[in-house]
């Protein structure tokens, strides 16, 4: 904690500051040099085609990849490195497992648990790893399902939910940590048409209430109307970014025209 | 593209008798096998040479129940071994440390490659080997030592026998087990800051269990049976008790008979047992006390896209 709080300058005032992280599987360099710079409070869609590394970038930020090079500050912490006497020191993964309680994560695939009701879904963690009593929990929970609109879904089991419910829950398991950031992998690509809506309900209203959040989508429509920037990712690497106003309407590199002008 | 049927509005067909399909071939093959097993139940009955009267006097006889009382604690505590044993060598072989998966490999080799007869035989004779048995560390100071003789009684050695013998293959069922996990579960517990401790003890193990216990049930039946090897070493188990009977008396097929039922009796017991452990880990599977939903959507495809 102490040493970690040291690195980039000004590594304090953004939720997340990226500067040319690198990331290979085997023989493929998905991530060629990522920088990214997101302030806390803000909402920053992350765009491109697929394979252009947005969500490996994305789950760099919460160590569930290995970055090869570069830099990777997440709420003001080297992710997965403890600064001591001029060496980075890879941490322990009890450690990793500390700094990721503070980034909340929702899966393309939702990943609930299937072996617990969607109460026991929410409450594992903040009983298990945050220590809250289980009433305090529970109270939590039941608090959260309210917010997304699932109040009477708290003694389901996962599978008898639509995808959209499972997310939401799935939305509701990460906020019960009480997370400083939100990383969202697509998360309403999973889901049938009729379901998008209410997830993204659910994450514009997040948004609403400051959180900052990153979110890796396909949805354009949210990326213009909640984010406060949008990143455009290809090859690897950002390739343009700027806030949504300008990033549609005044796009400039060709590789995002080329990709807007499919998907619009 | 709606076709016309032809429908004959004379025909009213809501009131129609249905004659259901007869099922001659069913009905030839279960005649024939009941007249089969009757005909041996008739002579099992019949028989005098079965001797009946024999099996019921030797059912409950106090050498057979203290040889089914070694049987059953031998096959648990063998199972138990087994089952602690499969579930570290399992965990070795998903480590990504080289050379804990080359040893756990290299276990399952050994014990999986050698009869488990051959095993026991080598761990009864293993002061053969090994006269001495002393604890302590390599090049280093002794913490004592002991008689391999009076150590290695039969007793450790069908211990160790079969429990060395099951871990091989439980560990097996317990890979397998971890293995159908889906990713993203580890990622998910992961993602909320859990120590892979409790990621393994809260979500990963709780869903193998529905994959590991069935084919550990059978483990344990199979167990069970196999305690009967250990009479070659002349442990006193269920099978040696009847044997060291019938070597004195002769009436070696009542005693096997007596031995039989006690066998059966226990696979009944366990696999009644087993039923109810399968129904508590598939809980989660029951639609009953589900609100009636939406459609099912596979919740852990891994599709993932970079």
């Amino acid at each position: 904690m102490l040493s970690s709080q040291s690195g980039a300058p000004g590594s304090q005032e953004f939720a997340v500051i990226a500067r040319g992280v690198e990331k290979s599987f085997g023989a493929l360099k998905v991530l060629q040099g990522v920088d990214l710079t997101v302030g806390y409070g803000k909402v920053a869609c992350i765009l491109g085609p697929s394979g252009s590394g947005k969500s490996t970038f994305l789950r760099c930020m919460n160590h569930l990849e290995r970055i090869d090079k570069g830099f990777l500050h997440v709420g003001g912490k080297l992710v997965g490195y403890r600064e001591h006497a001029g060496k980075l020191y890879e941490m322990r993964p009890n450690e990793v497992a500390r700094q990721r309680a503070d980034i909340g994560m929702v899966f393309q695939s939702f990943n609930l648990f299937p072996h617990m009701t969607v109460l026991q879904n929410i409450i594992e963690a903040p009983i298990g790893v945050k220590k809250l009593s289980k009433a305090e929990a529970i109270e939590d929970a039941r608090r959260l399902l309210a917010k997304v609109g699932l109040t009477d879904k708290a003694d389901a089991y996962p599978r008898t939910l639509s995808g959209g419910q499972q997310q939401r829950v799935a939305i509701a398991r990460a906020l019960a940590m009480r997370p400083k950031l939100m990383l969202f992998d697509e998360p309403t690509s999973a889901l049938d048409p009729e379901l998008v809506g209410e997830v993204l309900t659910v994450m514009r209203d997040l948004a609403a209430e400051g959180m900052t959040m990153i979110v890796v989508t396909h949805e354009l429509g949210f990326a213009r109307e909640v984010g406060d920037m949008v990143v455009f990712m290809d090859g690897g690497v950002v390739v343009e970014q700027g806030s949504p106003s300008e990033l549609f309407t005044n796009t400039k590199t060709g590789r995002a025209k080329a990709f807007l002008s499919k998907v619009l | 593209m709606t076709q016309v049927l032809n429908w004959p509005a004379s025909h009213d067909v809501e009131k129609m008798p249905v004659v259901p399909l007869k099922y001659y071939g069913r009905w030839i093959a279960a005649a024939v096998l009941l007249i089969v097993i009757g005909g041996l139940v008739t002579s099992m009955i019949t028989n005098p040479r079965f001797k009946w009267e024999i099996v019921a006097q030797y059912l409950f006889n106090e050498e057979i129940l203290s040889g089914l009382l070694a049987t059953i604690w031998l096959t648990l505590a063998a199972m138990a071994i087994g089952i602690v044993l499969g579930t570290g060598i399992a965990l070795m072989r998903i480590s990504e440390n080289r050379v804990l998966t080359s040893i756990a490999s290299g276990y399952l080799w050994l014990f999986r490659g050698t009869p488990l007869l051959v095993q026991l035989i080598f761990w009864y004779n293993l002061s053969a080997l090994y006269p001495q048995i002393t604890v302590g560390f390599p090049f280093g100071p002794s913490l004592g030592s002991f008689d391999a003789n009076r150590f290695i009684t039969v007793y450790v050695a069908a211990l160790l026998g079969l429990g060395l013998n099951e871990g091989a293959y439980m560990s097996e069922i317990v890979r397998s087990g971890l293995n159908s996990v889906p990713v993203g579960q580890r990622e998910a517990a992961e993602a909320l800051g859990m120590s892979r401790f409790r990621v393994m003890a809260r979500i990963i193990l709780p869903q193998a269990m529905r994959v590991i216990i069935p084919p550990t049930g059978n483990q344990l039946i199979g167990m069970l049976k196999t305690t009967s090897l250990v009479s070659v070493i002349a442990m006193q188990e269920l099978l040696y008790s009847a044997q060291l009977i019938y070597t004195a008396n002769f009436q070696t097929i009542p005693l096997l008979i007596v031995a039989s039922i006690w066998y059966l009796a226990l696979t009944t017991v366990l696999s009644i047992g087993q039923y109810f452990v399968e129904r508590h880990f598939g809980k989660s599977d029951r639609r009953s006390d589900a609100t009636p939903q939406a459609e099912v959507e596979d919740p852990n495809h891994s599709a993932r896209s970079a």
